[in-house]
């Protein structure tokens, strides 16, 4: 029996914002079967009364004094976005515009 | 001029410092093996060399001026291309960062530079750290100086490779489920993952953020350990980073060459597993016999939870994957797919496009346990196991001060070999991920080759913080032999 099924794959692309093709719903099927089968000798092991680790080292958040100190310069922010505007990441339209489209081409 | 090719790290340094040689004469140097050696190797994304005399010439203006260089003054170290340098493009090997030139500097790389160590450039690396040959780097493959035809393990290949070939007398890298130490052991140097939280992450570009640990890549014990004493310590931008004074990890690894009397070495049954490749197994167990005779008490201990370390390390990493790689969506950094229509297709083309097979793979897998619904019965079953395999080790350091077992079951692979089945591949990290689940420190150095001349690892595992007993152990070793002292072979 499989554990998961192409559907459950494009259904899980959309939750993680990845397009695939096809052929790459057809493999990463396959190869998340694959894993998921192998994770499931996980169930054998009595995990009652174990607390969860979320940390390798016990640890509590450390404070520190609420000052302002020099951030980056928004020149240097902004200057690996692929698209800006003066001081604006640019994306493409999100909100309808005058004539009611919310899709717009994010031209180069 | 100086032996470029066997020289190790601190003794360059020591000539640098006491002016026997510039650390521009030995940049210079190095840069040269550089271009001459590293097109067949492939160990370099970029060579910065500009960068690289600026560095040399700032140590020897110190050195001049009559102020101290710093304790790694000269050193030629290479860098993975997951720390961010100033003004260095740093891409992770993805072609998702490809252009991106980080307006800031990883703690790592900017100690050491304050130490006086010069970097050459960025090293090699599987995507985003995600893999255990180097295959996976969008950029190019990068080859096993001991034999062409194989690979230089991963995901931090580029660094071991080019610690072997001597392009660098040492570099960093990181480790999340054995990524400095599995490449180490197929590349015959030593590598080195200390306790989380010893070495600063900021400005180490996340992959999992609970295991990811960076560390050095050295030719022998004691390089790796100046390299970690200035790599380490408490670091204000890094909330995980451990305010622990820094060990004396040089000392420890020349206090080894006294002999380990009173050390006990546990040697867990669970490491030595039928699949286990015969050399290394024959191997190994020669180099208890060499500690046993230094003076080690050899004890066996019990991991009996490592069955479970495989699944519980890639349920745990793929869920903090695929929660880190969100943030790669074409609008602030790196690659923008050239035909968006809306904000959704923005995100979807970018990511579709900017990710390879690999880090799609384990967003995919992160984003399943990490569901509504399945939640419990994968991520919280693994959190659960995680305890449990960490305090397997507790139990066992109650019994012995270091653990010893093989770094990787088998040696260097060839190209193509193992690539096309992912579960195949995460099963070559079986005897290198619990410790870092468990966050304890662990060191892989050189303890043979096989037959037909490839390295064989051992890897040393310390309790938390116990990075000097893994360097006493190493170097202890190291004394006793001389594989650190061979060199991969070299076009003339």
């Amino acid at each position: 029996m499989s554990r998961i099924t192409a559907d459950e794959v494009r259904e899980l692309a959309i939750l993680a914002r990845l397009a695939l093709s096809e052929q790459e719903v057809a493999r990463m099927t396959v190869d998340l079967d694959a894993i998921l089968d192998y994770v499931d000798a996980m169930r054998e092991l009595d995990t009652t009364g174990v607390e969860p680790m979320t940390h390798a080292v016990p640890f509590d958040c450390p404070l520190r004094a609420d000052q302002t100190a020099p951030s980056l310069p928004i020149d240097e922010a902004l200057a690996n976005a692929p698209r800006r505007e003066a001081s604006f990441f640019q994306v493409p339209r999100i909100v309808p515009g005058p004539g009611g489209s919310s899709t717009v081409e994010d031209e180069s | 001029m100086i032996d470029a090719r066997g020289a190790s790290l601190v003794s360059i340094v020591d000539g640098v410092r006491s002016g026997a040689f510039s650390a521009r004469a030995v940049t210079e140097q190095f840069l040269d093996r550089v271009a001459r050696l590293d097109g067949a190797l492939g160990c370099f994304l970029k060579v910065d060399d500009t960068g690289a005399r600026r560095r040399a010439d700032a140590v020897d203006a110190a050195r001049k001026a009559g102020r101290d260089p710093g304790p790694l003054a000269g050193a030629p170290i290479g860098i993975k291309d997951i720390f961010c340098m100033r003004g260095v493009e740093t891409t992770c090997a993805s072609k998702i960062l490809r252009g991106f030139v980080p307006p800031y500097e990883s703690t790592v790389t900017a100690r050491l530079e304050a130490a006086g160590a010069v970097a050459l450039g960025k090293l090699n690396m599987d995507e985003f750290a995600m893999g255990s040959s180097t295959e996976n780097s969008s950029v190019k493959p990068t080859r096993n100086p001991w034999s062409p035809a194989h690979v230089p393990g991963g995901s931090s290949g580029g660094s071991a490779a080019a610690v072997a070939a001597s392009l660098c007398a040492g570099a960093t890298g990181t480790d999340t489920g054995g990524s400095i130490r599995q490449p180490a052991a197929l590349c015959g140097v030593v590598g080195m993952k200390p306790t989380y939280g010893r070495v600063s992450r900021y400005g180490v570009i996340a992959f999992a953020s609970s295991l990811d640990h960076p560390g050095p890549f050295g030719r022998t014990v004691e390089d790796a350990a100046a390299l970690l004493e200035v790599i380490s310590g408490l670091d204000p931008l890094d909330a995980t980073s451990i305010p622990a004074p820094v060990g004396a990890y040089r000392q420890a690894a020349r206090a080894g060459r006294e002999g380990l009397a009173g050390v006990r070495l546990g040697v867990p049954t669970e490491y030595f597993q039928p699949g286990m490749d015969a050399e290394i197994e024959a191997s190994v167990r020669a180099a208890l016999d060499e500690l046993a005779r230094a003076g080690a008490k050899i004890v066996p201990v019990s991991l009996p939870h490592t069955k479970y370390a495989i699944a519980t390390y890639y349920l745990i990493c793929t869920a903090e994957a695929s929660s880190n790689l969100a943030r790669y969506d074409g609008v602030k950094y790196g690659y923008r797919t050239a035909n968006a229509r809306s904000l959704e297709e923005l995100y979807t083309k970018t990511r579709g496009e900017g990710f390879g097979a690999e880090p799609k793979r384990r967003i995919m897998l992160g984003a399943y346990v990490l569901r509504s619904g399945y939640y419990e019965a994968y991520y919280g079953k693994a959190l659960r196991a995680r305890r449990k395999i960490a305090d397997d080790f507790s139990a066992a350091f109650a019994a012995c001060d270091a653990i010893v077992t093989p770094t990787s079951p088998v040696p260097a692979f060839k190209f193509g070999e193992r690539i096309g089945d992912p579960l195949q591949m995460y099963l070559a990290d079986i005897l290198t991920v619990a410790p870092n689940l468990a966050g304890v420190p662990a060191l892989s150095q050189p303890c043979g080759f096989t037959k037909s001349g490839l390295p064989i690892g051992l890897q040393i595992i310390g309790p938390a913080l116990g990075e000097e007993i893994c360097f006493r152990v190493g170097g202890a070793y190291e004394s006793r032999t001389d594989w650190h002292t061979r060199f991969a072979p070299e076009a003339a």
